[in-house]
């Protein structure tokens, strides 16, 4: 009798332990990572025109990204390794309305500069600017890192600037958006595809992921929804 | 390796083969006794394993199955009990109220009947009946006058005396006939208060009747139960499974009342704690959230308990009045208070949402559109921020019938699970038996050759020594030990 007594009693307890397991069911669920996204705007040239582009780009991120999530908009610009291309950063606020207050602000900050854009770069230091985006985007420490490169791709360098060394992207999902097509590139397709393989060559050696993204109806595949 | 060892005697595979199976016959003629003890052994011991293991598992499940009846009994006797009383409780407050009076109304009737009947006494003082006027006047007025005036005078002076007498004397019957006309008027009110007084009598001993009617059955059922008669046992596990199904439902409801709570605060939550950090793999937010509907819960099951309604915790069922109170008030305040926090929490959501909607719309490019009616989705989510709590706390009563009723459940899924082992042990013990069985006749259909061949030779020496039969006593006795067991098995 006293087995069936202690039965009863484990019964109870397979109870309240089936309650406390329904509790902490989503201890087994993944950790929530937090994102940290960098995008790099070429304004070289005739690129300067599809900046609207890149402003929908970065409304669509701004509408994504949750709080803890960190945010970057930069430049390449002749010389790209350089914090003042930064043009806005932020990191969301841990409380959703003092988030809603940064993103507002953020959104501001972008529209100003894509509006008083006129003229692009003369150059095209697109190495540079991914080397700014890694120490950005490592210093955040956060769990999904991606870096999207709105640009054509074709790097123009100041002489004397060196940039033909391997990059360390350990980590980054690297998305080249909206890669246009040079007129050169017409003459020869191979051009292009040379140009996307050595950038994909460059990334996966540097241990990062590359994807290309030019179909920017399909945003939804930019980055990983929490 | 394999291959290397069939090759052994030839290099041809088949003379090989051949040569390993002559082999191996010859091996197992030679060791077919042994074996045929292996198998039978081997047999016997794993079908006496599983004979002894089911008759184990048998006694378990029979002491399950008296605890199983121990729990339904105590439980049907203890839920009897309590409808016996609570229809003794009424019968008492039926007499108290209703039959409490009951010498009051019976003045009041005996009071109406007194009225009534002096009313009647009243109403039978008859007055003298008018005398048969008519004929006297008539005689007189036929009788002849003979032209005499003072004859004439006369009988005209008596025709009137006559006349005003009849007169005065209907005026007198007309009169007295009133006067108990009235009498009767006024015995009617009487007879309609007796009327009612007899059907308020009635209505309150036919009440008592069904009362009594209603004991009846629960005494017999309750002298049912405490007999432990199976019908008795079979109603109890059937209203404890029924029990067991409404609760679970109940729970279930209570439980997604319990998510909608969960997601009209999680999000406000966060403003609070952050949405940032976690704790495992949850995020702060969503665990306070949660706690505060637990501790809703909690307080409910508290409250519920204080107030006698449920019986979860000894300590509290036990407490004295004085401290019960202070409890209920206690815990109705905590359950308020986050009542209001979650109103409050659920309006906060609100305007976040309106917030985030806000800036999505500003980001899209689209002009921020101020909704109209936008108070009532506000209202009701407050009003439901507010409501849910007290909901969630009411979750005590179904959670304590289904523990209740759990404990009869589970005493049956055991049984069945204990039976079905029980079966199993069996079946597997009688499938080994046989199995070895039949692997003996197999071993036998594999050396078959040499068995044939021992079977001619001793048919032929049989034919040339017809004395030697009990040669072959031990293997017919062998054979006949197998049948026998084969018999008894089945």
């Amino acid at each position: 009798m006293r087995l069936l007594n202690t039965l009863t009693t484990r019964g109870r307890l397979a109870v309240a332990a089936l309650a406390v397991s329904l509790v902490l069911s989503g201890c087994g669920e993944p950790p929530i990572k937090s994102r940290a996204v960098y995008m790099l705007m070429d304004i070289s040239g005739t690129y300067t025109e599809q900046l609207d582009k890149a402003e929908k780009i970065m409304n669509y991120l701004l509408a994504t990204l949750n709080t803890g999530d960190s945010l970057a908009l930069a430049r390449i610009d002749s010389a790209s390794f350089n914090e003042e291309d930064i043009i806005v950063q932020a990191t969301f606020d841990a409380r959703p309305s003092a988030a809603n207050d940064q993103k507002r602000a953020f959104q501001k900050q972008m529209h100003d500069f894509i509006a008083s854009v006129n003229g692009g770069s003369a150059y095209t230091d697109v190495t540079g600017g991914v080397m700014q985006a890694v120490d950005y985007l490592n210093e955040t420490e956060a769990g999904e890192k991606y870096l999207l490169v709105f640009s054509d791709l074709a790097e123009d360098l100041p002489e004397g600037h060196i940039r033909d060394f391997p990059i360390d992207v350990a980590g980054i999902q690297v998305v080249a958006l909206n890669v246009t097509k040079l007129n050169r590139d017409n003459i020869d397709p191979r051009d292009y595809q040379t140009r996307l393989d050595a950038w994909q060559a460059r990334v996966v050696d540097g241990g990062g992921e590359w994807r290309v993204l030019n179909d920017l109806e399909r945003m939804d595949r930019l980055i990983a929804m929490n | 390796m394999f291959e290397q060892l069939l090759m052994i005697w030839s290099d041809s595979a088949a003379i090989s083969a051949a040569i390993w199976l002559v082999l191996l016959v010859t091996v197992l003629y030679l060791g077919r006794q042994q074996a045929h003890q292996l198998f039978a052994t081997l047999g016997q011991a794993i079908f006496n394993a599983m004979r002894l293991a089911a008759f184990s598992v048998r006694g378990l499940e029979q002491r399950l199955v008296q605890r199983n009846r121990d729990v339904l009994i105590a439980q049907g006797r203890i839920q009897a009990e309590k409808t016996i009383e609570r229809e003794f409780n009424r019968v008492s407050t039926l007499v108290e109220r209703d039959l409490g009076a009951y010498p009051k109304l019976h003045r009041k009737i005996a009071d109406a009947i007194e009225k009534i009947e002096t009313d009647y006494q009243a109403s039978t003082q008859n007055a003298p009946l008018p005398p048969a006027w008519s004929e006297v006047v008539e005689t007189i007025a036929a009788l002849p006058t003979n032209g005499d005036p003072a004859m004439n005078k006369i009988l005209n002076n008596i025709k009137d005396a006559i006349e005003e007498s009849h007169q005065q004397t209907l005026k007198a019957y007309q009169k007295t006939t009133l006067e108990r006309h009235r009498h009767l008027s006024t015995m009617q009110p009487q007879w309609r208060t007796l009327q009612s007084s007899m059907d308020n009598v009635k209505k309150t001993l036919d009440g008592l009747e069904e009362r009594t009617r209603t004991i009846d059955g629960q005494m017999q059922r309750y002298e049912a139960i405490r007999k432990g008669e199976d019908p008795a046992i079979n109603a109890l596990t059937s209203s404890s499974i029924t029990q067991f199904l409404i609760a679970g439902l109940v729970l279930v409801i209570a439980t997604l009342g319990g998510l909608i709570n969960f997601q009209l605060i999680a999000l406000p939550m966060s403003e609070m704690v952050g949405a940032t950090s976690t704790i495992g793999a949850m995020r702060t937010s969503d665990i306070a959230a949660l706690v505060i509907i637990l501790v809703e819960i909690a307080m409910g099951l508290f409250l519920l308990e204080s107030l006698r309604i449920t019986h979860l915790f000894p300590v509290i069922h036990s407490m004295d009045d004085r401290l019960r109170r202070r409890m209920i008030i206690i815990t109705l305040t905590i359950l308020s208070v986050l009542a209001t926090i979650e109103a409050s929490l659920a309006y906060m959501r609100d305007l976040l949402a309106l917030d985030r909607s806000a800036l999505q719309q500003s980001l899209a490019g689209v002009a921020v559109v101020e909704a109209q009616f936008r108070w009532i989705p506000s209202i009701g989510q407050m009003v439901m921020g507010f409501i849910l709590p007290f909901a969630l706390a009411f979750v005590a009563i179904p959670l304590e019938s289904f523990i209740h009723s759990l404990r009869t459940v589970l005493g049956l899924l055991m049984v069945g699970v204990l039976r079905t082992l029980r079966v199993t042990l069996r079946l597997v013990g009688s499938l080994s038996r046989y199995a070895c069985q039949i692997v003996t006749h197999l071993y036998d259909l594999i050396v078959m050759v040499p068995l044939g061949v021992e079977r001619l030779i001793k048919a032929r020496r049989a034919d040339h020594r017809p004395e030697d039969d009990w040669d072959d006593a031990p293997a017919m006795l062998e054979s006949k030990r197998i049948r026998n067991q084969s018999t008894a098995d089945v």
